[in-house]
């Protein structure tokens, strides 16, 4: 198991790096970088006085090399202007729209977005699950039809405007703003229970706005897996010799179905986390997603890469979880993982 | 034959009488075909589709309305009763004007009631009462708000308009007066054709890619597996955004246009070459292309006479369930001002508009966009289920 573990792990630093190059490539894309575009614009305005000091910042962010070196500095494997400065070595980079380094700007929405999208995967779990089971074993009833209606609807709309709708609706139902992250009598106030309290029901709406296309989707999944195992023969064989229908259900099939279940998390969990970002930028919530659209409309480049590269480890660590769950439920992976290398 | 012997009596007596039916017998008509299974057996595979596919009423019936729908793209000038960006000053976040068809009673034909309207000075709005007295009857096959048809010619022909000197605000108008139906006729034009032209660039990529990695296989292969499996773990929005940053400011609506299809059909193609190349893979294991190998037939022709046609069918169902992610993708992209700007008219600019929840509560009819999206991405799944149940040949 563990020998599963390390070698799961391992395969992750490659992918990690083809990863931040992509990502680089991607903000180093627009023309000119934030301060050759503000030198441009204080030279149209005539101003010369601020250019020198520019000038001095872009040597020290090494925005003056060449894009393979500017890379490698970026990740702190190449020495910069002070060293080797980069990720690696635990320095996020500077965002020049806040002039603050990066961590300042976006340390405190970080937990909030993992702890959103931790809620998302296990609303998505918890909800389809019992869903799931429900619409293969009564297949055809008016509730396997209800939620296959459902579901076709939660795949449909996607999730930002089903955010909208929602935002809408409570506002001229209840008068309730669901936006934000907490009611805003408790911004600025010390933390309490009642803060905490607020924080939760404030999470209740997005995880669900954000979840519900991925339970749609699990639901249909777990839906076709099951039914397949169901109308197998050993089922039958079961049911001629008196199972109970519940342990005739738990005991084979449903085991068999619960594979693919998990390993469809990981697919999922790209999905759950762009829709995080956009979300977030409607229902207006702390995390990194409004920071990202900011700082890509700004052009602030180390904000948004960092912003890019923590969205993606976020969904490959979800995978590794994903991973490691399908090996801790089924024998075969992970010894097959041993036998074949 | 044995146990029902009996010695005693005479062999003649064994002999059953010698019967012929006098009924015309054809020593193949076990394996003779009705009418009905000769002509399945002899349809093509797109017949055989099509076949399987009407079938399926949900499907057949969201291709109807996605034509519909399409016909907006042509034709939106000559559909749409206001162009997309006249602005009526007078008419600003107008609620939209009901259809009527009687007044006090007596049938007129549809006709809408014009609008009052007043400022009101504590909450610096306008506030907008239909008045009752004011019968604005619709125009239909007019002339109105002049237009430039495809870019070609001068014209004001419109399906219908409204009263000389009234307003049809069908859905309402925007901060700065315009017609929100106009906007979304016309937005159409562009929202729907997205999709089409992103889906067409990743399936020339996943082709590409999936015909590499299936057809040579090896490390070609394992390079490009690993490839389409980081691709696939990376969230598509947050690419998607920075992605659609990277497009030049300068560039006119057009390139800007054809920029987002390309970022959207970019990021869409692993899931297509993973399909692709699991296809030719076990095609190329099939008799029949064995055979055509075996005959002396070259790779080019093995690949395009016998392998494709294998899979064109599942490309395209599986194409037609990738098209709405794209239009979510623009719309998505607009909406957070990253993808089209005005004066290009999408379902996403439109929406933007509603992005002030503020401003939403007030003026409800703003979030109209949604409407026909929840409706195209609806009936483009059902066609592609419909599509992709058609294609599979063991149903």
């Amino acid at each position: 198991m563990i020998y599963y573990m390390v070698r799961r792990i391992l395969t992750m630093i490659p992918t990690l790096l083809v990863i931040s190059f992509l990502i680089f490539l991607i903000i180093e894309l627009p023309a000119g970088d934030y301060i050759s575009n503000q030198i441009a614009a204080l030279r149209t305005s005539g101003e010369s006085a601020s250019i020198a000091k520019l000038e001095f910042l872009r040597k020290e962010f090494a925005l003056d090399r060449p894009f393979f070196e500017r890379y490698l500095i970026w990740i702190g494997a190449w020495p910069g202007p002070n060293g080797f400065d980069g990720l690696l070595q635990g320095n996020w980079g500077w965002s020049f729209e806040f002039d603050k380094p990066v961590n300042e700007v976006v340390g405190p929405t970080l937990p909030l977005t993992i702890v959103l999208n931790f809620a998302t995967i296990l609303f998505v779990y918890i909800v389809s699950f019992p869903i799931g089971m429900y619409s293969a074993t009564r297949q055809y009833s008016w509730g396997d039809y209800g939620f296959t209606f459902l579901g076709y609807l939660g795949l449909a709309v996607p999730n930002f405007l089903l955010g909208l709708i929602l935002l809408y609706l409570f506002n001229r139902w209840f008068g309730l703003s669901v936006g934000g992250l907490m009611a805003p009598e408790y911004i600025d106030q010390p933390f309490s229970f009642d803060k905490l309290m607020s924080i939760l029901a404030h999470l209740i709406v997005p995880t669900i706005v954000i979840g519900t296309s991925g339970t749609a989707a699990m639901i249909r999944r777990l839906r076709a897996n099951l039914l397949d195992e169901l109308h197998k023969q050993y089922v039958t064989t079961g049911r001629a010799k008196g199972l109970t229908e519940r342990k005739l259900l738990t005991k084979y099939p449903l085991r068999m179905a619960l594979n693919p279940f998990i390993s469809d998390i990981g697919n999922l969990i790209p999905s759950l986390v762009s829709g995080s970002v956009i979300v977030s930028v409607v229902l207006n919530l702390p995390t990194v997603g409004p920071v990202l659209l900011s700082a890509l409309q700004s052009q602030d480049q180390f904000l948004a890469g960092f912003i890019l590269l923590f969205v993606a480890v976020l969904t490959l660590f979800g995978m590794l979880v994903s991973d490691i769950l399908l090996a801790v439920l089924d024998p075969r992976i992970r010894l097959g993982g041993r036998a074949a290398s | 034959m044995s146990d029902v012997f009996d010695p005693k009596k005479p062999v003649d007596e064994h002999r059953a009488e010698h019967y012929v039916d006098p009924r015309p017998f054809n020593p193949e008509t076990v394996e003779e075909l009705s009418e009905e299974q000769e002509r399945y057996y002899q349809a093509s595979q797109w017949q055989i589709m099509w076949w399987k596919f009407k079938r399926h009423k949900l499907a057949v019936w969201s291709g109807v309305i996605l034509i519909l729908f399409y016909l907006c793209v042509p034709f939106a000038e000559v559909i749409a009763p206001y162009t997309p960006n006249t602005r009526d000053s007078q008419h600003l976040y107008a609620p939209p004007q009901p259809v009527h068809l009687f007044h006090e009673g007596e049938f007129v034909g549809p006709f809408v009631y014009g609008m009052k309207s007043e400022i009101d000075m504590t909450n610096l709005k306008w506030v907008f009462t239909p008045n009752y007295d004011d019968v604005q009857p619709i125009r239909f096959f007019c002339s109105g708000d002049p237009y430039e048809f495809w870019g070609l010619f001068d014209a004001d022909f419109h399906l219908f308009c409204p009263a000389e000197g009234g307003s049809l605000f069908l859905l309402g108008t925007d901060r700065l007066g315009r017609d929100q139906l106009s906007g979304l006729i016309y937005g159409a034009r562009l929202s729907l054709t997205v999709g089409l032209i992103g889906v067409a660039i990743s399936i020339i990529l996943g082709l590409f890619f999936g015909g590499l990695a299936g057809y040579f296989g090896g490390f070609v292969d394992s390079a490009i597996q690993r490839l389409i499996e980081i691709m696939r773990s990376l969230p598509e929005l947050p690419l998607w955004m920075a992605l659609s940053a990277a497009l030049p400011v300068t560039w006119n609506p057009v390139w800007i246009y054809f920029g987002l299809t390309v970022i959207l059909g970019l990021l869409d193609w692993p899931g297509l070459a993973r399909a692709v190349r699991s296809k030719l893979l076990s095609l190329r294991e099939e008799e029949y292309a064995k055979a055509a190998v075996l005959m002396g037939a070259k790779p080019k022709r093995v690949i395009t006479r016998h392998l494709l046609p294998g899979f064109t069918s599942h490309i395209i169902a599986s194409a037609s369930l990738s098209i709405p992610s794209m239009i979510l993708g623009e719309t998505a992209l607009s909406f957070l001002n990253l993808g089209l700007r005005r004066p290009s008219v999408s379902w996403g600019v439109l929406l933007n508009e509603a992005q002030n929840i503020s401003v939403v509560t007030v003026y409800p009819w703003l979030m109209a966009p949604v409407i026909p999206i929840i409706i195209v991405v609806l009936a483009f799944n059902f066609l592609g289920d419909g599509l992709r149940d058609a294609a599979d040949p063991y149903k």
